[in-house]
């Protein structure tokens, strides 16, 4: 029986249905700046109603990709195309989609309700809707009360508010997001992250977010788009990019992990074994990666799957390395423990601190066993 | 279709002010270099024409007169404009830095509250005519003038000392005019300077002179570079402050440059002076930029 | 809170004592009742009725002020559009030269522009005059409104044009509605220096003139090389006294703009 990995958040699922098609389209997309190639070759679809991360650390093309698809930059080569149509010499003002900027980018010379209604000016709709739709909107972010102020009397948050309105104010095919939350501190974050997923399913658009936070990535988005250098690494759910990674990129970019590199010395029946040598140990894993017997491999492995013991496993057929403990680090819900391993190099192990006393506590310098059954991490080739 | 607007558009933006500056700026600037090349006549225009066709161009190129150039080197007065320019603008800029450091660290280091007015009171007189600030001082350097009768009356001197139409006046005109230019560069540069680091030099174990003069000093040289240079520049070419303040002893090129256009009317040797001002400044103007473009990667 | 030391104190007065003192002097003289500059008389205001009463200064002033106006706002708008060349085309054929062309008349000697200009009036055989003056002087005053303009824009948060495009709006519109409003204090700032340097023009002003048409400063200068002239000390009086008011309300005025602003972000971070 097939197991899912990690928790099924709603039954939203286009990309594995062969007849829907994307409404957005990239097509063999190549951005260069002289000789720098920005945006390298590539292809996606993203759905109707889907809320869509693309995530990197900075300068991996990411802002480049979304820029292009509002239409401030032009592919080299390949083409964009939304709804069926090509947006190939398509400008900025001529486009379906808006966008809300890092910097907000508000009118600092008009008020909150001029900022809102800016692009249904421009779209010449009748001054009786315009005031309609601009109330409307305020009532949505919650500012109806700041309607007459200017930008520089709102506090951040109230800022970040007022952009999301004026680019939601025009009901846009695509709303592209970049690093929309990056200014605001952590709690308001977390807070607005939520606020955004449900508008967006309130509203039924198709949401496009630029961030370097995976963390923000996971909890908003229905997909992700992992870059690094132009290239699309990986693109998959949450629970996927974080419990099957396609690369050690991936798994090193997002959250924390233990990576052991090794030799493949044998495959049998979905379980691969490897001999790795700092630490020297040998590993067993359940997996169905395409490698070959004598080539290198990595074993990875998240650190609250690994168990941290003062004894030796007992049970057989599981992982187990040995070694002293370096360093822990008291997070509060979790303690991670680095481990100094006897046969070289270091390991992490994440304890879940589930109650509030502990019996027999793990201290530093003491001798322990980290253990990970086959099925707790992934062999990754590349 | 819109890109096409947008291009004429953007064609209109930049054609229009680089035509007005083709016309106005370069080609201007083409006739002095050619003029300059001419020979004197005495008629109107006082020159002889160079070129009248293009055919004629190639039979007069192998003829063109450097003549009024032999006479830049050859005739002392010019020598000695040039040479007297360079030193009157480059020691008034030497004895500005002494008056505006003080001022300008003053200023940097006032309240901050009053900063602001500190700083409106230098801009202010820069935006008073130059003229008129130039015209106050005859009054004062008279022989009859304030500064004797104060000097007299105060028994520093028994007769009055001659300071007008001397290099004195000059000096004295420059520093006036331009202390603001030298002024304003230091103090931003020291102002945007963190206090924290005199702090630290301190805590370190300097004393206050010591810390302003490995720290503070070494850390306004951007604003002592730029100051320097939008003085002596200036102050190269200068005809009002010579012409007003200074004396027949006083020669220097933008006068020269003035006498010799309208008083002697010989336009090919002022066209010729001229040119040579211009490359005498293209020096130190690129040095400025290197400069410039140096501190802003420092300060990046 | 921090206080003078002494020696701030010191340099402060010396410095300032010697930037103000002159102007203070010739200001004082004005008033003074006597013909001869250098003995006090008594108070008297007779020479300022003699610059109201002196037809030649007044012309020049009137003279001085259109030039004034008119090639202050024509440079306006031309070194604005040099700035927004600069500042956004990126690189376009000559560029170099372009901006070549805008900074070299902020370093060049007067005398040369001046020169320069006359020779090319000469040239063309243009009549010379109120026309020819207000020419040279657009054309020396638009690079200071460039320089001015641009360094606005060099701080410009391009996102907001492109938000505005990405609203719908085109270029033009982009430019009237968004980008004018934003860097119209800088072009502001331009115009006025535009405008005093215009006033201020000697040097350039008598090379680029003819007959008839004579500016304030060149009329002050011609009656300045025969000697002091108390009238002159009254008319000097009035022009720092003009130009002083208009700046010092100017900077009141954005002093306030500015106070104001910080006020309300103060409220609304202790609101929001």
């Amino acid at each position: 029986m097939a197991k899912t990995l990690g928790p099924v958040r709603r039954k939203f699922s286009p990309w594995n249905d062969p007849t829907a098609k994307p409404l957005i389209e990239f097509r063999n997309v190549v951005k260069r700046f002289g000789d720098f190639t920005a945006v390298d070759d590539v292809s996606l679809g993203i759905y109707e109603r889907e809320f869509f991360a693309l995530l990197g650390p900075s300068g991996c093309g990411k802002t480049t990709l979304m820029r292009m698809l509002a239409g401030f930059e032009h592919p080299s080569e390949g083409e964009i195309r939304l709804a069926g149509a090509s947006l190939a010499g398509k400008q900025p003002y001529e486009r379906p989609v808006n966008m809300m900027f890092q910097s907000y980018a508000l009118f600092p010379h008009m008020s909150v309700e001029k900022n809102i209604a800016f692009g249904l000016v421009m779209d010449k709709m009748p001054k009786g809707e315009i005031e309609t739709r601009v109330q409307e909107m305020l009532k949505l972010v919650k500012l109806e009360k700041f309607a007459k102020r200017k930008p520089h009397q709102l506090s951040g948050g109230q800022r970040q508010r007022v952009a999301l309105a004026r680019s939601l104010a025009k009901r846009p095919k695509v709303l592209l997001l970049d690093e929309p939350l990056g200014a605001l501190d952590k709690k308001l974050r977390e807070e607005t992250q939520f606020e955004l997923m449900d508008l967006q399913q309130e509203l039924g658009m198709t949401f496009l977010i630029v961030t370097h936070d995976q963390e923000e990535a996971m909890t908003v988005a229905d997909r992700i788009a992992v870059m690094d250098h132009g290239k699309l690494i990986q693109v998959a759910g949450p629970s996927e990019i974080y419990e099957q990674p396609n690369s050690r990129y991936v798994a090193d970019f997002i959250g924390d992990i233990n990576i052991v590199e090794g030799r493949v010395t044998a495959i049998d029946g979905g379980l691969i074994r490897m001999e790795a040598a700092a630490p020297r140990v040998s590993i067993v894993m359940e997996d169905d990666a395409a490698t070959s017997v004598g080539a290198t491999a990595w074993m990875a492995v998240r650190p609250e799957k690994v168990r941290i013991s003062h004894d030796a496993p007992i049970e057989t057929g599981v992982n187990a390395v040995h070694g002293e403990v370096w360093d822990i680090g008291y997070i509060g819900d979790t303690s991670v423990y680095h481990v100094k391993l006897d046969d070289g190099g270091t390991f992490r192990a994440a304890v879940a601190n589930v109650s509030r006393t502990v019996e027999r506590p793990i201290g530093w310098d003491d001798r322990v066993w980290l253990t990970w059954s086959k099925t707790a991490g992934v062999v990754l080739t590349a | 279709m819109s890109t096409e607007k947008s291009r004429s558009g953007r064609f209109l933006l930049v054609g229009i002010p680089y035509a007005w500056m083709l016309v106005f700026f370069l080609v201007p600037f083409l006739i002095v270099a050619k003029i300059s090349l001419s020979t004197s006549v005495m008629a109107l225009p006082p020159y002889a024409p160079v070129v009248e066709s293009l055919t004629d161009l190639w039979r007069k190129i192998g003829e063109f007169s450097f003549f009024n150039y032999l006479r830049l080197v050859q005739e002392s007065i010019y020598v000695e404009s040039y040479l007297s320019s360079l030193w009157i603008a480059f020691s008034s800029t030497v004895i500005m830095l002494f008056i505006a450091y003080p001022l300008a660290y003053g200023m940097a280091r006032a309240p901050k509250a009053w900063r602001p007015t500190l700083l409106m009171l230098v801009i202010l007189p820069f935006w008073t005519s130059f003229l008129i600030r130039v015209y106050a001082w005859i009054g004062i350097l008279a022989d009859e003038g304030l500064l004797n009768w104060l000097l007299v009356s105060l028994r520093v001197v028994d007769e009055p000392i001659t300071f007008l139409a001397t290099q004195r006046a000059v000096y004295i005109g420059i520093i006036y005019s331009y202390l603001p230019f030298m002024v304003l560069p230091l103090y931003s540069s020291l102002e945007k300077m963190d206090e924290t680091l005199l702090e630290a030099a301190q805590d370190l174990g300097c004393t206050s002179f010591q810390a302003f003069w490995r720290v503070t000093f070494p850390l306004s040289i951007p604003g002592v570079i730029a100051g320097s240079f939008l003085v002596f520049i200036p102050a190269v070419g200068e005809f009002v402050i010579p012409d007003l303040l200074g004396g027949s002893d006083t020669v220097m090129i933008g006068k020269t440059l003035w006498e010799e256009f309208f008083n002697n009317r010989d336009w090919p040797a002022a066209s010729a002076v001229a040119i040579t001002l211009l490359l005498l400044l293209v020096v130190p103007i690129v040095i400025f930029q290197n400069a410039q473009a140096k501190a802003q990667e420092a300060g990046r | 809170m921090r206080r003078f030391s002494w020696f701030n104190v010191v340099s402060l007065t010396l410095g300032f004592a010697f930037l103000y003192i002159p102007i203070l002097i010739l200001v004082i003289y004005s008033f003074n009742a006597g013909r001869n500059v250098a003995v006090w008389q008594g108070w008297s205001v007779r020479w300022y009725v003699e610059v109201f009463d002196d037809q030649q200064l007044l012309d020049a002033a009137w003279v001085t002020l259109k030039v004034g106006l008119v090639s202050a706002s024509v440079a306006t708008v031309l070194g604005t559009m040099a700035a927004l060349a600069m500042a956004r085309l990126g690189r376009f054929p000559g560029r170099l030269l372009f901006s070549g062309m805008i900074y070299a008349p902020l370093v060049m000697p007067e005398v040369i522009t001046g020169l320069s200009l006359l020779l090319l009036f000469v040239a063309v055989d243009f009549d010379r005059g109120f026309w020819t003056i207000t020419l040279a002087h657009i054309t020396f005053t638009m690079c200071f409104v460039a320089v001015v303009v641009q360094s606005r824009l060099v701080g410009f948060d391009r996102s907001l044009e492109e938000a505005a495009m990405d609203l719908g709006c085109r270029p033009t519109a982009t430019f009237f509605r968004i980008t004018l409003p934003i860097i119209w204090p800088a072009v502001v700032s331009g115009w006025m220096l535009a405008f005093t340097l215009s006033l201020d023009d000697l040097v350039i002003a008598s090379f680029a003139t003819g007959p008839g048409a004579t500016t304030l400063p060149m009329k002050i200068y011609s009656d300045v090389r025969l000697g002091v002239k108390p009238e002159i000390n009254a008319v000097c009086t009035l022009v720092i006294a003009i130009i002083s008011i208009a700046v010092i309300v100017a900077s009141i005025l954005t002093k306030r703009q500015e106070v104001e602003r910080e006020k309300a972000e103060r409220a609304a971070f202790a609101g929001g």
